[in-house]
């Protein structure tokens, strides 16, 4: 069986939207795909050695709340102080409940297996990000790295 | 239940470790072995198929018990 590429923009920095890049390039992986992602803008949150990803109910009508707080709070309600930190760590603990692999693991899993990493210089260079608070095993490039990717691969997916 | 020569318990995980866990323990094995996975995602059901056909691994069987998917996948 010939290889199959998979080729991802990762744009996003919470919690939430942290899952598909890295659930679908692990599962590639597996699937025997050579698999690249290549974080962008807020994305590279998810390239943190440290990861403090929140997910947060602030103009996000589709995210299901517990005990039917999004009937009875009115859309300033989820601009609450603290609201933030509570969605977020319930989501975290749902997630555990339900066998959902942690953002951690599920990275782990795409080092193991060598799905490439890159990071966006300049991105790193807007924000004054400090290369050393990423974790190791990400290369740094730029839009033409992209395509040398993109270009050959079979699926590409901005997330 | 046919033989096995190894066994994968993914209950409680759920989409997408049970298929990245049976990944990894074909990966030691040696081909024409099979692995006997068990699974409490549903979504595991389809996958076990959509995994067999993109790696050309064998799922041999896919049975259901209850809450519980068990999967016979021969290593090609």
């Amino acid at each position: 069986m010939s290889e199959k590429k998979l080729c991802i923009i990762a744009t996003k920095g919470t919690l939430d939207w942290a899952y598909p890049p890295f659930i679908l390039s692990s599962t590639a992986a597996a699937l025997g795909y050579d698999v690249t992602i290549f974080f962008t803008f807020y994305g590279l949150q998810l390239l943190k050695k440290n990861l403090t990803l929140k997910v947060s109910p602030l103009g996000n009508p589709g995210m299901p709340m517990p005990m039917g707080m999004d009937k009875w709070f009115p859309v300033i309600g989820t601009a609450i102080p603290g609201m933030e930190a509570m969605m977020t760590s319930m989501m975290k603990s749902k997630m555990k409940s339900k066998g959902v692999a942690s953002v951690e693991d599920l990275r782990d899993l795409c080092i193991e297996a060598e799905v490439r990493l890159i990071g966006c210089q300049m991105t790193i260079d807007l924000f004054d990000m400090n290369e050393k608070d990423f974790i190791d095993e990400i290369e740094l490039g730029g839009a033409a790295t992209y395509f040398e990717y993109a270009g050959q691969s079979d699926i590409n997916l901005y997330i | 239940m046919s033989d096995y020569d190894q066994e994968l318990d993914a209950r409680g995980l759920n989409c997408p470790l049970p298929i990245l866990r049976a990944k990894k323990a074909l990966n030691g094995m040696a081909a024409g072995e099979v692995l006997k996975i068990i699974s409490t995602d549903p979504g595991s059901v389809k996958d076990f198929e959509a995994f067999a056909s993109q790696t050309g691994n064998e799922l041999l069987e896919s049975t259901e018990d209850g809450n519980e998917f068990y999967f016979m996948m021969k290593k090609s």
